[in-house]
C-alpha cells in the first residue's frame, strides 16, 4: 500500500532461552501511515527500544514480521530510514560538518551536492556558528542536533527517535520539540518517536501510542488532532491537558507494574 | 544468554581451549626443534628432564639461592621504598607533579645501559645486584602508589572528618583500605620487574645466579642447561604472577563491593 | 603549571650541576664517572667525528623494525581476539600474566636460534611491545560506544568499512597509548639486548666501551641513550597533545 510507510504484524522479540528467556516485547501490530508522527509512551523495560530497533532492522524479530514500504525489513537497516539515538552518537574525531556528512561519502553523489545538502541541514539545525568545531567542544543539545542532522542530510522517508531529548532539561526539550516539529512539516517524513515524557508524545504527535509494562503491547492509539502548524505553544491548549491527563490514566497503571518488579530486581531475585 | 546453569559448560570449554593452546604450544616447539636441531635448543620433553636435574643438582641450587637472596632484598626495598615514596608524593601534591614526569622519564630509559655506573659504585657483589633489582621495580611502584593516593575520593575524607575519626583512624580505617588495591597492583609489577631486573644484572656481571647461568650456557654452547634454566625461571614467574593477579583481582572486587 | 615546569627543570638542573660538583671536585673520583660537561663535550666530538653514525643507524634500524611489527601484529591480533568471545576468555589471563615473565631471558635462546644479528634483537623489542599494543586496542575496542556501532549499521557500512571508518578512528586515543608503550618497549628491549649481547649497535658500543675501560666513550653513550630515551618522552608527549587531545577533549 502506498500510504503506508511500515506495517508490524504481530512483531514480538525474546532474549535468551529456556529458563532464562526474558519476553520483552510483543506481539505488537502497529502501521505507520506515510507523513504521519506518531510517538510512543511506556513504563521503563517495556520494550521501546526494542520495537524501534525492530522496526529499523537493527534487530529480527523473534516473531512476526516488519515491511517498510512494502518490503521486509530482515538484518541490515534499509534505506530510508534514519535513527538517532538516546546516547551522543557524533564521532568525536571529526567536526560538526564531516560528522553529518558521514553518510553521504559513502554514495556516489557529487561533492557539489554534498556540500549543498550539509551546508543547508548546518543552517536548518541551527549550527552554523559551529561548522569546523568538534563534539566535544559542544553541549548535548548541540550534539543531538549533530546527530538529527546528519539523519536528516540522508532524506530519510522514516526517521526514528529514541528518547533523543531523554539526556536535555525540560526548557532545551520544548525547544527541540518545535525543531522537531520543523524538519517534520520541512521534510514530510513519517516521524517515530519513542519518549517517556508523556507531555512531550502529547504535544508533538498526531497519534500516542500507550504501551503496558513488559512485554510491551500497545493498550491504546490515541488521536490527538492537532494541525500539522502546532508548535510548543499548544501546552496551553485544554486538549493539552485533557489528552496529558487520558494518557497518564492508562500508563499509570503499567508504570506501577513497572516499578514493581524494578524492585523486585533491585532486591535480589 | 547466560547464567549460573551456562557458566558450568563455559568454563569446561576454556578448559579445554587452554588444553588445546598449551597443546599448540608445545607442538610448536618440537616443530621448531625439528627445524633448528639441537645446536639451538631442546625439545620439549627433554628440556622438562633436564629441569627436572637442574633441581636435583646442588650446584643449581646454590646458584637459584643466589638469585633469591639478591631478589628478596631487592623486593623489600623497592616495596617498602616505593610504596613510602609514593605515599609521600601523592599526599604533597607539588612534589608529586614536579616527580612524575622525571620517574616516567627514568622508566622509559633502557636501565642496563646503566649497570656500568652501578657496578662502580657498587662493586661486583650482591649489593650491585639488588641496585638493579631495585632499580628496576621501585618506579612502576612509586607511580603507581602516587596515583592511587593523588586520586582518593575526597568523599572518603569528608566522611571520615563528619564521623569525627583521628587521624590515625583515618589513615588505617578509611586511606589504607581505600588505596590497598591500587598499590598492590603497582607491587605486582615491580615483583616482576624487580625479578627481571635482577635477573639481567646476573647475565650482565656475575659469577653466580641464574643469569649467570643462561650467559654461561651460551657461552660454553650448553643449550640443554640453557634452556632447562629458562623453563624453570618461565614456570616459577607464571607461577608467582598468576597468584599475585588472583590476589589483585580478589582486592579489587572487594573494594568494588564495599563501594 | 608554570611553577610546577620551573620547579622540575630546577630539580634536574641542580641535580647534573651537584654530579658536576662532586665529580670535579673529586669526591666522586674519575674511574668511577667523569663530570657531566666532559660527558657531553665527549659525545659532542664523537658525533662530529661520525663515530657514532654505523650504531645509531643499526639501532634506529632494529626499533623501527620491531616498532612497526609490534604496532601491525598488536592491532590486528587485538581486533581479531576482540571479534571472538571465545579467544578473548582464553587469552585474556595470558595478556595480564604476560608481563610477569621476564621476557628478556629468551634472548639468548633466540641467539642460538637466529644467529648472532639483529633478528633475536628486534623479536624481543616486538615481543615487549606487542603485548602492550594488543591489551590497549582490546581496551580502545571495548570502549567503543554501542551506539556508534549502531550508526553505522544504519548508515549500511560492511563490516571491514565499520572498522576502518568507525572502530578505529573511535578507539584512537587507546590506540595512541598503545603506541607510546610499544615504542618505549622497542627502545628498551633493542638497547638492552645490544648491551648484553649482540656485535653492532649503541648498547653493544656502551658494553665494549665498558670492557675496554674506555670511562669516556662510555658515559658519552650513555649520555646519548638518556638524550634519546628523553628525546622520545617529548616526542610522544607533543604527539598525544596536539593530534589527539585536541579531539577528544572530553
Amino acid at each position: 500500500m502506498a500510504d503506508l510507510r511500515a506495517r508490524l504484524s504481530g512483531v514480538s522479540k525474546v532474549f535468551g532461552d529456556g529458563a532464562d528467556a526474558v519476553h520483552a516485547l510483543g506481539p505488537v501490530d502497529l502501521d505507520l501511515e506515510a507523513g504521519e508522527f506518531i510517538a510512543v509512551v511506556g513504563p521503563s523495560g517495556c520494550g521501546k527500544t526494542t520495537l524501534l530497533e525492530t522496526i529499523a532492522g537493527l534487530t529480527s524479530p523473534s516473531g512476526g514480521h516488519v515491511t517498510f514500504e512494502g518490503a521486509p525489513v530482515a538484518g541490515r537497516v534499509p534505506r530510508g530510514i534514519g535513527v538517532v539515538f538516546q546516547e551522543d552518537a557524533s564521532f568525536p574525531w571529526l567536526n560538526v560538518w564531516d560528522n553529518i556528512a558521514f553518510g553521504l561519502r559513502r554514495e556516489a553523489i557529487e561533492a557539489a551536492e554534498i556540500r549543498a545538502r550539509v551546508d543547508y541541514a548546518i543552517s536548518f539545525m541551527g549550527l552554523s556558528a559551529f561548522a569546523r568545531a568538534y563534539p566535544a567542544q559542544l553541549s548535548g543539545g548541540m550534539r543531538q542536533r549533530v546527530c538529527i542532522a546528519r539523519t536528516l542530510v540522508m532524506r530519510p522517508r522514516l526517521i526514528l527517535l529514541d528518547e533523543p531529548f531523554g539526556a536535555l532539561d525540560q526548557q532545551t526539550r520544548l525547544l527541540m520539540g518545535d525543531e522537531l516539529l520543523r524538519l517534520w512539516r520541512e521534510t514530510g517524513a513519517t516521524v517515530f518517536l519513542i519518549t517517556h515524557a508523556i507531555d512531550e508524545a502529547v504535544m508533538l504527535a498526531d497519534r500516542v501510542g500507550v504501551m503496558s509494562a513488559r512485554p510491551g503491547r500497545f493498550i491504546e492509539l490515541i488521536e490527538t488532532g492537532w494541525p500539522a502548524s502546532r508548535s510548543s505553544a499548544n501546552v496551553a491548549d485544554a486538549a493539552f491537558g485533557r489528552l496529558t491527563g487520558h494518557v497518564w490514566s492508562r500508563l499509570r497503571a503499567e508504570a506501577m507494574k513497572a516499578l514493581g518488579r524494578d524492585s523486585d530486581i533491585q532486591a535480589g531475585a | 544468554m547466560s547464567g549460573p546453569a551456562a557458566r558450568a559448560p563455559a568454563e569446561g570449554r576454556r578448559l579445554t581451549d587452554v588444553a588445546l593452546l598449551a597443546l599448540g604450544l608445545v607442538a610448536a616447539w618440537q616443530a621448531l626443534y625439528a627445524t633448528v636441531g639441537d645446536v639451538a635448543i631442546t625439545p620439549p620433553l627433554a628440556t622438562l628432564i633436564n629441569a627436572g636435574g637442574l633441581l636435583g643438582s646442588p650446584i643449581f641450587w646454590r646458584h637459584a639461592e643466589a638469585t633469591a637472596d639478591a631478589f628478596a632484598v631487592s623486593l623489600v626495598i623497592a616495596a617498602v621504598g616505593g610504596v613510602a615514596a609514593g605515599v609521600g608524593l601523592g599526599f604533597h601534591r607539588f612534589s608529586g607533579l614536579v616527580a612524575e614526569p622525571i620517574l616516567t622519564a627514568l622508566y622509559t630509559l633502557p636501565k642496563v645501559t646503566l649497570y656500568p655506573v652501578v657496578l662502580m659504585l657498587f662493586g661486583l657483589g650482591i649489593e650491585a645486584k639488588i641496585a638493579f633489582g631495585v632499580m628496576h621495580g621501585i618506579i612502576p611502584v612509586i607511580l603507581i602508589t602516587l596515583n592511587a593516593v593523588r586520586n582518593i575520593d575526597p568523599v572518603h575524607l569528608k566522611t571520615a572528618r563528619a564521623l569525627n575519626l583521628t587521624a590515625f583512624e583515618t589513615a588505617t580505617r578509611v586511606l589504607a583500605p581505600a588505596v590497598t588495591p591500587e598499590i598492590f597492583t603497582g607491587l605486582r609489577i615491580g615483583f616482576s620487574l624487580t625479578l627481571l631486573g635482577v635477573i639481567i644484572g646476573e647475565m650482565f656481571a656475575s659469577q653466580r645466579g641464574l643469569g649467570f647461568l643462561l650467559m654461561n650456557g651460551i657461552n660454553t654452547h650448553d643449550v640443554r642447561t640453557m634452556m632447562a634454566v629458562i623453563l624453570l625461571i618461565v614456570v616459577f614467574a607464571v607461577a608467582a604472577g598468576t597468584l599475585l593477579l588472583a590476589a589483585d583481582r580478589r582486592l579489587h572486587r572487594g573494594a568494588r563491593e564495599l563501594r | 603549571m608554570r611553577g610546577v615546569a620551573r620547579a622540575r627543570i630546577a630539580v634536574i638542573a641542580g641535580a647534573v650541576a651537584l654530579l658536576e660538583l662532586l665529580t670535579r671536585a673529586g669526591v666522586i673520583d674519575r674511574l668511577t664517572m667523569i663530570p657531566p660537561s666532559a660527558m657531553a663535550a665527549h659525545l659532542r666530538i664523537m658525533l662530529l667525528q661520525g663515530e657514532l653514525d654505523a650504531p645509531m643507524a643499526e639501532t634506529f634500524t632494529n626499533i623501527s623494525i620491531a616498532f612497526v611489527l609490534s604496532v601491525l601484529i598488536g592491532i590486528a591480533g587485538g581486533l581479531v581476539i576482540h571479534a571472538r568471545r571465545r579467544i578473548r576468555r582464553l587469552v585474556d589471563p595470558l595478556l595480564a600474566s604476560y608481563y610477569a615473565v621476564p621476557f628478556f631471558v629468551f634472548y639468548p635462546l633466540l641467539i642460538t636460534i637466529f644467529g648472532l644479528n639483529r633478528w633475536p634483537l628486534i623479536f624481543i623489542g616486538f615481543g615487549f611491545g606487542a603485548a602492550a599494543m594488543v591489551i590497549a586496542t582490546l581496551n580502545g575496542l571495548d570502549r567503543v560506544p554501542h551506539v556508534l556501532r549502531k550508526v553505522a549499521r544504519v548508515h549500511g557500512l560492511g563490516r571491514a568499512e565499520e572498522v576502518w571508518r568507525v572502530t578505529l578512528p573511535a578507539a584512537a586515543p587507546h590506540l595512541a597509548a598503545g603506541l607510546k608503550l610499544a615504542l618505549a618497549y622497542a627502545f628498551i628491549g633493542v638497547i638492552a639486548g645490544e648491551f648484553i649481547l649482540s656485535g653492532t649497535g649503541l648498547g653493544h658500543a656502551i658494553a665494549y666501551a665498558y670492557d675496554s675501560f674506555d670511562n669516556p666513550t662510555m658515559y658519552a653513550l650513555m649520555l646519548l641513550v638518556v638524550m634519546l630515551a628523553i628525546g622520545l618522552n617529548v616526542a610522544i608527549h607533543l604527539f598525544e597533545e596536539h593530534l589527539v587531545r585536541r579531539r577528544w577533549r572530553t
